[in-house]
């Protein structure tokens, strides 16, 4: 029997390029997301860190001059076959983005539902998932009595956790994050970092982060990213979060995490 | 320098601050813009009162059958001037307009701002304007030469395809009945295609408007609403049309306040009835205020005359009262801005 608590999915990636019109921006890159880790992507501004995030779950090919070749695969099943509607791609990969951006007409309540009601389902436990969506982002004691306010009376930090509420309702199976603290203030990143710590019991992560210091927190593994002058970026090194930030082996690692460049 | 502990320290007086600007050059623009904005405000107040002037003798004889009533009659001492008739048929082809034009231009908007590639979402931007600047002339003679007689053919084939399927038309439904129990014909004349002029008409400033609204939209918005699996539909209809509503609201009010005083092109289409219709859409009767004082002010009587711009006034303030609400309504709802 299935569990659902535990039923995270693990994500791979085989030679994943990725062009914009004729710019090579990615190359090859293969990483591995075993279910229950956070995985961090660090690396310097411009080297494809969202760029590949959004080829986890298809958001890529939104972007009219976007070109792509390689694999990713969920559970063994590459999600850009033919035959995969990139729908059902993010309805098991979720995504948080770096600014809050909650529905703004909507109320709280219909912001966690929203993922519900975009893609028309029917029979669920309204109250009941709000409030475990909103346990699960740490954000529930804070909004429990104001369900029905709007989405945009929260503070910056509420509100981030409101959208991963939103994307948790949907009970995806892994978590995507572009910087989801990089908006926000000491205290409201805080809860977030133990909101993922939380979260990866039942779900696998990738959080794409500035901070040298959230990556240690948070993260099991972490990946560095590097696009040196003009060429495409490519995964300089990967590992433990721990072995990539105490013992690198790349010179150009060791440089980056401890502020030399970048 | 007070202490900071102390809570009951003196402040110091207050200054007087520069609100106005301080180089020349910025002198001399703050004043260009300044009349610039006065001279409008100046222009329309005129108007107003001149309008008001010459319809105060109106007012007077005719009371407020004016707007309601519905003869017209120019003849020494029988005068009576209403324009109920024309006041309606100026709301109806608007209503009409808007049902035709708002789908069209949001459609328009969407296809622009989010799905063409961008040298064809040039074209069709430039294509739009274009259409804005169509005189209102070329339109009217365009309805009556060009969609009149498409219609026209159109309704008779449809009306001769279901006489033979399903047997006569049944008339029961009301806006698409004549009020003598006819059988419609041609629609040439009536509201229907005076309301599908209004539409052409207003297509561009409700599709710009919307584009605009669309442009400011956060895309992280919409690209959240599609990672959480929403299809292009369910992301249109769920979350970008609910959050440039109060955008779009604006835009289609501005439309209509262009709609509402649309003379030359309803002229040529709109067979002028002075009988109320109130909505048998599809025949051959309609009213429309402005093309009223078109038709009526050329060999006016002196006192048809004041009765015509009192007719325009009527139509100046409703127009007013339309872009004023517009304007409210544009600058409330748009909560996105905010941050
Ligand atoms: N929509 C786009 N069209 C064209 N080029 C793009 C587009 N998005 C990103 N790029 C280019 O792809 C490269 C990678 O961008 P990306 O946003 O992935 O970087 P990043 O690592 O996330 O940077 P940051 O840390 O600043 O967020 C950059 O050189 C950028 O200019
Ligand atoms: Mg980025």
């Amino acid at each position: 029997m299935e569990n659902i608590a535990t039923s995270a999915s693990h994500l791979r990636s085989e030679d994943v390029n990725v062009w914009f019109g004729e710019r090579h921006v990615l190359k090859n890159v293969s990483l591995n997301f075993p279910s229950n880790q956070v995985t961090a992507l660090i690396g310097p501004s411009g080297c494809g860190k969202s760029t590949f995030l959004r080829t986890l779950n298809r958001m890529h090919e939104l972007i009219p001059s976007a070109g792509f070749a390689g694999k990713v695969l969920l559970d063994g099943h590459d999600i850009y076959d033919h035959d995969v509607d990139p729908v059902d791609v993010r309805l098991n990969i979720g995504m948080v983005f770096q600014k809050p951006n909650p529905f703004p007409t909507m109320s709280i309540r219909e912001n966690v539902l929203s993922g519900l009601k975009l893609t028309g389902r029917r029979g669920y436990n309204a109250a009941e998932l709000v409030e475990t969506s909103l346990r699960r982002a740490s954000i529930w004691n804070e909004v429990k009595d104001r369900l029905n306010d709007p989405a945009l009376s929260l503070s910056g930090g509420q509100q981030q956790r409101l959208c991963i509420a939103r994307s948790l309702a949907m009970d995806p199976e892994v978590l995507l994050m572009d910087e989801p603290c990089s908006a926000l203030d000491p205290g409201s990143t805080r809860r977030i970092e133990e909101t993922i710590t939380e979260l990866s019991d039942s779900m696998t992560i990738v959080i794409v982060t500035h901070n040298m210091q959230q990556a240690q927190r948070v993260s099991h593994q972490t990946a560095f990213f590097l696009a040196e002058d003009g060429n495409p970026g490519r995964v300089v090194e990967f590992g433990k979060t721990d072995d990539v930030f105490n013992s690198p082996i790349d010179p150009r690692t060791n440089d980056y995490v401890n502020g030399h460049f970048g | 320098m007070s202490d900071i502990q102390d809570v009951t320290a003196e402040v110091p007086a207050r200054r007087q601050l520069r609100t106005k600007p301080f180089s020349l050059a910025d002198r001399l623009f703050y004043g260009i813009t300044k009349s610039a904005s006065s001279i409008s405000v100046i222009l329309v107040a005129a108007i107003l009162l001149f309008l008001l002037s010459q319809s105060f003798a109106t007012f007077q004889t005719q009371g407020f059958d004016f707007i309601t009533g519905s003869q017209w009659n120019n003849a020494k001492g029988h005068e009576v001037f209403q324009i109920g008739p024309m006041l309606w048929g100026s709301v109806l082809i608007s209503i009409l307009g808007i049902i035709g034009g708002v789908p069209m231009a949001i459609a328009a908007a969407y296809f622009i701002e989010f799905m063409a590639p961008k040298p064809i979402a040039k074209v069709a931007t430039v294509l739009v304007d274009l259409l804005a600047a169509m005189p209102s002339i070329v339109i009217g003679l365009w309805g009556l030469y060009v969609l009149t007689p498409v219609v026209a053919h159109w309704g008779s084939l449809l009306y001769g395809l279901h006489h033979v399927s399903m047997g006569p038309v049944n008339f029961d439904i009301p806006i698409f009945a004549m009020s003598d129990g006819s059988v419609p014909s041609t629609f040439s004349g009536s509201p229907f295609i005076a309301g599908w002029i209004v539409a052409v008409m207003i297509v561009p400033i409700i599709t710009s408007v919307t584009r605009e609204i669309f442009s400011q939209m956060d895309r992280d918005l919409i690209n959240s609403a599609l990672a959480l699996g929403g299809s292009r539909s369910s992301v249109f209809m769920r979350v970008i049309l609910p959050t440039a509503s109060g955008g779009v609201t604006g835009g289609v009010l501005l439309g209509l306040g262009r709609a509402l005083g649309e003379t030359v092109a309803i002229f040529y289409v709109l067979n002028l009835v002075s009988d109320i219709n109130w909505f048998n859409i599809l025949q051959s009767k309609g009213g429309s205020v402005a093309s009223l004082v078109l038709q009526k002010f050329g060999e006016g009587t002196p006192n048809e005359i004041k009765a015509l711009m009192a007719a325009g006034l009527v139509l100046f303030v409703l127009t007013l009262l339309v872009n004023w609400l517009a304007a409210v309504i544009v600058n409330r709802a748009q909560p996105w801005r905010k941050i």
